[in-house]
């Protein structure tokens, strides 16, 4: 079905533009590219539009466990609609909320810093995996492009940390600084046992690695990596109860303590943005990705991207469960955890994975 | 042409960026401008179809070393004009280690196995093509032992940079979490039954 | 010993962690307990302390004899009284102001008044768009008596047993 949407968009939409906008020799270059645009707004649209409507969930959500019932009044055309339109006053509200630059901060990074947060994380979905031929680039070393751009995501904390001239938003920085270096490392060896399970770094093939059903799937043979990779992931994101970097009852609000309107909203976009990331990534490498888990039953077992929407969900909600059950970690607890108990779980997971896959030890590896 | 104009682009940025690194007061920013050079640099080795090599460059430079560095440079308080005082009186040595870097680094680029790439050798390999498959198979046949022997000083490395951090002896007390989590309500509260007093 | 592997690989597999979530997962099905504040409302004890009224005797004659002792022992000072002889010899307040930024809402005043004059009613939404609109001289608290009288008086008939 979306092939056959987007075949009509490219036929009556892009060919006829790139046709009246350039030079003949140029066309098929201009359709190349209008197309790759195409592609891209048709993946980030609809991740912005659940950023958004994750922070609803999540006050809903986070409302519900505490026996509150959330944000419930604004909605569309007078009807409140259980507060669906919050999100949008939120946004409108932002924006128009002016941008305060303190004295003595430095104005080109803390301009910069918010986007420096947001554009990996949103850059990363460029070799995501829909279903197995829906993807925007199908590279080979996908796994390692995702590592390097959530390695990134640190610098705009780092430097609005920096920027902001202020001494609760440099702590943050430092924390945050502190907390990722930890957090990636073992993160980056519970992604190195995903590839030695499936032999491959393209996204693509490792869902097709775990074919089979859902006892193939590698949150199985690597259940530790899973864990290791799922809670390295919410303390990546800096979420609850990881989220010592903005940790309000010591530091105020950490890095974006300056931050105000659209350039504060710009970071809590980012931290959506990689929290999807993340339950992306952990269903696409642990749980099969667009697989289902009814595999080999006719109709619920065929693969579709609903598997995939619905392994995302989730997870986000697990996010959001942590967040609502877990009090927040003390900063040296975080370094032990991450340093002393993480990375050598990782170690030894990884040769006992090395093991499962030379020993070719059914049903996962044969 | 599309090619040669991304290539001079970030060129151009790498040696702007690497001139700004050892020219910047403020050492931030140097920091900051070197992070930019690592991403032009990585950029220009993707054009020479090594992605494998630059996305590391990205994951482990960009992403670990550079921020350690600002971690300790943000939290220095660094007094430039007491750092600039020095430069006339260190120049001779300075350009003495400059000439010496250029011309190992001639005799590295000159030599056989570095010959720069013909442009005629670029875009033969297909999309297909795995770097990172050809380089694993590379470090563990032909290189296994240079790869082995770079490993153990590295470990040599970090042992020692751990030791060095524990030179003295332990006279803090630290809360021991392993002990704290393993306590039950058992072990620490006696329920007791009382009559209550009338 | 089998305590010891026991506890550990409890920590390993997150067990309690998983405790925590099976609560607040069984806290996300309960009833909610919110209320929708302007339709709905909390129910208000008939002694419920809100803003401030002069009453009067069923004959319109206002209550107050100036006695003073509701400014005398209002912790606040948020009261002051002038009082002067009226022509037919009884002592009447000129002036009988209440500085509800002052207030604390603490009842002593109702609790003085020897004749029911000064009391706290149950309006509470109440609000001042200027300063001077939480300044309640005289006029308006007899205004506010006015309104609410049936309701004070049955608060007070319902609450007579205790005093």
């Amino acid at each position: 079905m979306i092939e056959s949407i987007y075949e009509m968009i490219r036929s009556y939409l892009l060919q006829p533009a790139a046709h009246f906008l350039v030079p003949a020799t140029f066309e098929s270059e201009a359709l190349y590219t209008l197309e790759v645009l195409v592609k891209i707004a048709a993946i980030l649209i609809p991740v912005l539009v659940v950023v958004a409507y994750i922070t609803y969930a999540e006050r809903k959500v986070i409302g519900f466990i505490q026996g509150r019932i959330g944000p419930n009044r604004v909605g569309f055309f007078g009807f409140s609609l259980w507060g669906l339109g919050q999100p949008i006053a939120d946004a409108v509200k932002l924006i128009f909320k002016e941008i305060i630059v303190p004295s003595g901060a430095n104005k080109f990074l803390f301009v910069i810093a918010p986007i420096l947060s947001l554009a990996p994380s949103l850059a990363a979905w460029a070799v995501i995996p829909f279903s197995e031929n829906l993807v925007l680039a199908d590279i080979n070393a996908g796994l390692l492009y995702i590592l390097a751009l959530t390695s990134l995501a640190v610098y705009g904390v780092i430097i609005a940390g920096w920027a902001s001239n202020s001494k609760y938003a440099f702590l943050g920085a430092m924390r945050s600084a502190a907390q990722i270096v930890a957090y990636e490392i073992a993160m980056g060896f519970a992604l190195v046992g995903v590839l030695i399970a499936a032999g491959s770094l393209n996204l693509g093939n490792i869902v097709m690695a775990q074919d089979g059903s859902i006892f193939h799937w590698f949150w199985l043979p690597l259940f530790p990596l899973f864990l290791v990779y799922f809670i390295s992931g919410v303390a990546e994101t800096n979420r609850a109860p990881f989220d010592v970097a903005e940790g309000e009852s010591e530091i105020v609000a950490g890095f974006h303590v300056e931050y105000g309107g659209m350039a504060f909203s710009i970071f809590f976009m980012a931290e959506y943005a990689n929290m999807i990331m993340i339950a992306v990534l952990t269903s696409i490498m642990f749980c099969g990705g667009w697989l289902s888990p009814f595999q080999g039953i006719p109709l619920i077992g065929e693969p579709s991207l609903f598997w995939l929407l619905l392994k995302i969900s989730f997870f986000m909600f697990l996010f959001l469960w942590f967040r609502a059950t877990f009090p927040r970690y003390r900063y040296d607890q975080i370094m032990r955890l991450g340093w002393k108990v993480f990375i050598p779980i990782t170690i030894v997971w990884l040769v006992v994975a090395a093991v499962l896959v030379v020993a070719d030890v059914p049903p996962w590896f044969n | 042409m599309f090619e040669q104009i991304v290539f001079y682009s970030f060129a151009a940025m790498l040696v702007f960026s690497a001139s700004m690194v050892v020219s910047m007061r403020n050492p931030v920013h140097a920091a900051l401008f070197l992070i930019l050079a690592f991403f032009t640099s990585a950029a220009l080795w993707l054009l020479l179809q090594a992605e494998f090599l630059a996305i590391v460059l990205v994951l482990v430079y960009v992403g670990a070393v550079m921020v350690l560095f600002l971690f300790v440079v943000m939290m220095l308080d660094i007094n430039v004009t007491v750092i600039r005082e020095g430069f006339a009186r260190h120049l001779p040595v300075g350009i003495g280690v400059a000439i010496m870097m250029l011309l190992s680094m001639g005799l590295i680029v000159g030599s056989k196995q570095f010959q720069l790439v013909q442009p005629e050798d670029l875009n033969k390999f297909d999309p297909q093509f795995s770097n990172t498959q050809e380089l694993g198979l590379a470090l563990y046949t032909d290189y296994l032992y240079p790869f082995e022997i770079a490993g153990a000083i590295l470990l040599v490395a970090i042992i020692a940079a751990i030791s060095l951090t524990m030179r003295k002896p332990r006279t803090h007390k630290t809360p021991k979490p392993e002990k704290q989590v393993s306590v039950r309500s058992q072990d620490r509260v006696r329920i007791v039954k009382m009559e209550s007093e009338k | 010993m089998i305590e010891t592997t026991k506890q550990y690989l409890q920590s390993l597999m997150l067990w309690e962690l998983l405790k925590g979530l099976q609560l607040t997962g069984r806290y996300l099905f309960k009833r909610k307990i919110t209320v929708q504040y302007p339709e709905e409302k909390t129910p208000q004890s008939a002694r419920f302390r809100g803003l401030h009224a002069l009453r009067r005797y069923p004959n319109g004659e206002e209550r107050c004899i100036a006695c003073k002792l509701c400014e005398a022992v209002c912790p606040a000072l948020a009261i002051t009284i002038d009082s002067e002889q009226r022509e037919d010899g009884t002592r009447r307040t000129t002036r009988y102001d209440i500085d509800l930024s002052k207030c604390i809402f603490c009842g002593f005043c109702e609790e003085s008044c020897p004749v029911d004059s000064i009391v706290e009613t149950r309006i509470f939404e109440y609000h001042g768009e200027k300063r001077s609109d939480l300044l309640m001289d005289k006029q308006r608290l007899l205004e506010v008596g006015d309104m609410a009288e049936a309701q004070i008086a049955e608060d007070r008939a319902s609450d007579a047993m205790f005093r």
